[in-house]
């Protein structure tokens, strides 16, 4: 799971709507301020509905095509265990894409015309996943980093102020509390194996390391939309604040492993108590974001494929519910 | 052949057509028609890898050498899998992927319920909880045959041809050799001849209700049981155990 | 070829017998069987629940929020609904 901050071109939040008066925008900011749940029918600002579509179905996408980097070690996971842990959990992420898609459906947008704008570009997925996992330690490593982001995203996003979204996501923080530790077990296993079962492990870090931290998004003073995000408690943290606070609970962690974070510039700061860090390589995110990934091309081909594969089967199951719909009434 | 040794190899051969047929599942994860159907496939998978799991477990303990379940999928070669030609070939579409579960389903089904009452306890056992899942499977799996069968005339074509196709591999199922004979004796086993007069009157109403044709009588193949496969078997084996064979003794 | 969406239905989930049906989420489906395998598959993977119901979206009849004051607040009033509003002399019991 996996939402990012992902700024698209989009109106600008507050544009103006004939039929909004001020005085109902403002009573919208105060249910808001006084943490009530706004819910699916209720009256809500155009902007509002909007960034909540643009985001939920962008954390949906994520996880359908989050589900591919992980697939390309199904039929190859070392044991038999293994391979059943993994396929639950991209199951789970299956599931999940499904539970954004119904929350996400309740602000009035099909799950055909969200799943129209991902297959035609116009929406976007956690760039993420457009990094492919080459060796089975890569398994552990988006498990342990990908997944571990991921819940420092997620978190904060079970009280968000739209109560579908916010239900969903409760859901799928319970549902994933095991696939982060599955990753860090995976990896444990190869640093206490043998001197290529780690290298193995040292190399997925050295990967998968700075993508992990571009998944909270651009820094907070390039954030178009976090202002407004965090007025709605849509967001409550910033995009900087969760990312200090992964690497705070990570770097740990890997010294645990005994692996080196790929990071020279990385510091413990004693005064504030947070890790510094060296500068994120933001062109590479933009180049992700803008299709130039290593695997883009890939998992949206793969993604189509198996969209238009599967139309005749979609259009079979709807004309013989139709026909005995028609039967069964006559 | 001693009663044991034919027990033992059963049950190793249910452990590799549940592990076959599960990872020829696997290879479609992120590629179903849908995502509530890549949920139930997902489930589907899973009981199969789950079953396996037993059954190789029960397998290395029959066996008393001290082999695990990671030793019978990872560390034996293609022709020591004796699972059933069917549930090797390649997945098609999804038309095909349903008409090889429910082809399959049909038997095992009954394979099951007949094993859950054989006088080996703890095969009955494993037997009687893998019998509830695929109860649910062939249900689901069945209700797809017939939507594809009676749902468009492009969707009927192609699963006319998958059961066509498939129809050839369905004859090993029922084929006894000795080893099925033994536990039938031996354990009260499933009688392969009983099971197949089910299976055909069964798949001949599941055939109609899918306004399908049942395919003439022809030709069967045969040999997986026996280890001698297709070639598609040894590109899965290859792929499946390139890990374990590459870093032999690693730890993961 | 015409793609158009299988219908919403809305799931509700009995976790354990005793409890009401509860609102779990959605799926779509493009019949009534495959929505409750659809439910069973999706809402019920940890064990969530021992009965499933299924109900077409389109099929719900809901308050509109429109109106909540006029429909819920009349309510509000009616506080001798209530077992606390009533104060019973001190020496009763089993009341």
């Amino acid at each position: 799971m996996y939402t990012q901050g992902l700024d698209q071109k989009d109106k600008p939040a507050g544009t103006p709507q004939g039929a909004e008066t001020p005085g109902q925008v403002e009573a919208f900011q105060d249910r808001i301020d006084a943490e009530d749940k706004i819910e699916a029918k209720d009256w809500m600002p155009e902007a509002y509905r909007r960034t909540l579509i643009r985001q939920i179905s962008q954390h949906a996408h994520s996880e359908i095509i989050g589900m591919q980097p992980e697939g390309n070690w199904l039929t190859r996971a070392p044991t038999l265990k293994r391979k059943a842990i993994l396929l639950a959990k991209i199951q789970d992420e299956a599931g999940h894409g499904l539970y954004l898609y119904s929350a996400a459906e309740t602000l009035g947008v099909s799950r055909a015309q969200m799943v129209t704008d991902l297959l035609s570009g116009k929406a976007k997925y956690s760039s993420i996943f457009n990094y492919p996992a080459l060796t089975w330690a890569d398994i552990g490593a988006i498990g342990w980093l990908v997944d571990g982001a991921a819940i420092m995203n997620q978190i904060p996003l079970c009280r968000c102020s739209y109560g579908p979204y916010s239900r969903a996501m409760i859901r799928i923080c319970k549902e994933e509390s095991f696939h982060q530790r599955q990753g860090f077990d995976i990896l444990v296993a190869l640093c206490n194996g043998t001197d290529e079962q780690k290298a193995m492990a040292q190399d997925a870090l050295d990967r998968w390391w700075w993508p992990s931290l571009m998944m909270f998004g651009p820094s907070d003073n390039e954030s178009k939309h976090s202002a407004q995000s965090m007025a709605w408690k849509i967001k409550r943290f910033t995009n900087d604040e969760l990312r200090q606070k992964f690497i705070d609970v990570t770097v740990p962690q890997a010294e645990f492993l005994g692996l080196k974070v790929p990071d020279d510039e990385l510091e413990f700061d004693e005064k504030t108590g947070h890790y510094r860090h060296g500068e994120i390589d933001w062109q590479e995110f933009l180049d992700v974001l803008a299709g130039n990934g290593p695997c883009n091309r890939q998992r949206m081909a793969k993604r189509r494929k198996a969209h238009e594969d599967g139309a005749w089967v979609r259009e079979a199951a709807r004309v013989y519910a139709e026909k005995h719909a028609a039967k069964d009434a006559a | 052949m001693n009663k044991e040794r034919a027990l033992l190899a059963y049950v190793s051969r249910l452990g590799d057509n549940a592990l076959v047929l599960g990872q020829r599942m696997i290879e479609l994860v992120a590629a179903y028609p849908e995502l509530e159907e890549e949920l139930a496939n997902a489930n589907f998978a899973l009981d199969y890898i789950g079953q396996a799991r037993m059954f190789y477990t029960y397998a290395g303990e029959l066996e008393g050498q001290g082999r695990r379940e990671d030793d019978f999928a990872f560390l034996r070669d293609e022709n020591e899998f004796r699972n059933l030609l069917l549930l090797e070939q390649p997945n098609g579409h999804f038309g095909d992927s349903i008409t090889k579960l429910v082809l399959f389903e049909l038997f095992y089904l009954a394979q099951l319920g007949s094993l859950a009452r054989s006088e080996d306890t703890q095969l009955a056992g494993i037997a009687a909880r893998a019998e509830k899942e695929i109860r649910y499977h062939l249900r689901h799996n069945t209700q797809w045959l017939v939507r594809l069968g009676d749902g468009t005339d492009e969707s009927h074509r192609r699963v006319q041809d998958s059961v066509n196709d498939l129809w050839r591999y369905t004859g090993e199922m029922f084929e006894a050799d000795e080893i099925d004979t033994i536990v039938e004796k031996a354990y009260g086993g499933p009688n392969l001849e009983e099971l197949r007069e089910r299976w055909l009157a069964d798949i001949d109403a599941i055939l109609i209700n899918a306004t399908l044709d049942k395919p003439e009588d022809g030709w069967m193949a045969s040999g997986g049981k026996a280890g001698r496969h297709t070639e598609h078997l040894g590109y899965m084996i290859a792929e499946m155990q390139y890990l374990q064979r590459t870093h032999p003794g690693a730890t993961w | 070829m015409s793609d158009k969406e299988w219908p919403l239905y809305e799931v509700f989930i009995r976790s354990k017998s005793g409890l009401s049906h509860r609102h779990a989420g959605s799926i779509h489906a493009a019949d009534d069987q495959m929505a409750l395998d659809a439910a069973r598959d999706t809402y019920t993977r940890r064990n969530e629940g021992v009965s499933i119901w299924v109900v077409r979206s389109s099929q719900i009849v809901a308050s509109d929020p429109a109106e909540t004051a006029a429909f819920f607040e009349p309510a509000e009033d009616k506080i001798y609904r209530h077992p606390t509003f009533y104060d019973m002399p001190d020496g009763v019991e089993n009341l």
